[in-house]
């Protein structure tokens, strides 16, 4: 089961924690990898590891041209795209009263913005092929909030109220657009809080233990295979228990 | 009938799996032809690589029927 032979699959921010767990995963599965993100040599030697069926397509999101540069680069000479994994993301954290408008601004471009135009140009080629899957990786803290994450909250929510409207848009072409939402995962990106705020966290999560890119990986896996089918519109919450929305 | 007329009517044809004889310049994608939204900007995406011009979304819009489409395209290429 959740074999993706054949299948062609983009990957943003593969070069980040929780992304390359996902290329890894997918690639495993027997898909063809196309991994992106703003630090080229961190692709490429993805792309090493991985041997075949990986090539990089750099890109920086937080470019307005960015997004549709990148689909037309992965879907050159009429390749298709089977599966667009919008994972690439960015905190600019800070309490609200002192959260910058730019800070505000550069999260929204590159967690909401860069998604829903990646996902508008793959689903004109998914339409066609009356197959596709694209999956948005949220966060926990869209659904929960969390203080000095006003912006990456209301980003993250953002990609859930867009992954509902998209799925209902296209569902009768065959095309599924899911979210998965995880909790605390140790990346470089949960390293920036401080040992007290980890512990903290630890305790509140059931399982005991903070979540692993990998178990991020499983659900993409899944949510990208044929057999999730029929599964559109949804957020498949990873986060070791610690909220039950 | 034109040369673009006939592309268009086989693209319809094609695209909504209706009988020919039903796509008359007069039908109406939706009303006539059971498209859904999403048909109709398919058939527009269709029309742009079959006809190699672009049809900006404030020009969809305003193409309903079988005729509208014939028309635009006629329009762009005489252009």
């Amino acid at each position: 089961m959740f074999r993706l032979d054949g299948k062609r699959a983009l990957i943003t921010g593969a070069s980040g924690g929780i992304g390359a767990a996902i290329a890894r995963a997918l690639h495993a599965q027997g898909a063809e990898v196309i991994l992106s993100g703003t630090r080229r040599p961190a692709l490429e030697a993805l792309a090493a590891e991985l041997g075949g069926r990986a090539r990089v397509i750099p890109a920086d999101l937080s470019e307005a041209a960015a997004s549709d540069a990148l689909i037309a680069a992965a879907t050159e000479g009429g390749a298709a795209l089977d599966i667009l994994v919008n994972n690439a993301g960015l905190t600019r954290d800070a309490l609200a009263l002192r959260l910058k408008d730019e800070d505000w601004e550069k999260v929204l471009a590159v967690d909401l913005t860069a998604p829903f135009r990646l996902s508008r140009a793959a689903l004109k080629t998914m339409i066609r092929r009356r197959w596709g899957r694209i999956i948005n990786i949220a966060s926990i803290v869209g659904v929960t909030g969390n203080p000095g994450q006003a912006n990456y909250a209301a980003a993250k929510a953002g990609l859930i109220g867009m992954t509902k409207s998209l799925a209902q848009e296209v569902a009768a072409r065959g095309v599924t657009v899911n979210a998965i939402a995880p909790g605390f995962i140790e990346t470089p990106m949960t390293e920036a809080l401080s040992e007290a705020q980890r512990a903290a966290l630890a305790e509140r999560i059931p399982i005991g233990r903070l979540g692993r890119p990998e178990d991020v990986a499983a659900a993409c896996v899944y949510l990208a295979s044929e057999e999730a089918g029929w599964v559109t519109g949804t957020t498949l919450h990873v986060n070791g228990g610690m909220a039950m929305p | 009938m034109s040369e673009i007329a006939e592309k268009v009517k086989k693209i319809v044809v094609e695209h909504l799996g209706v009988e020919e004889s039903k796509v008359t310049p007069e039908a109406s994608f939706i009303d006539d032809l059971g498209a859904d939204s999403l048909d109709t900007v398919e058939l527009v995406m269709a029309f742009e690589e079959a006809f190699n011009v672009e049809i900006p979304e404030d020009a969809a819009e305003k193409i309903s029927t079988v005729k509208d489409a014939i028309e635009y395209i006629e329009r762009q290429k005489a252009a």
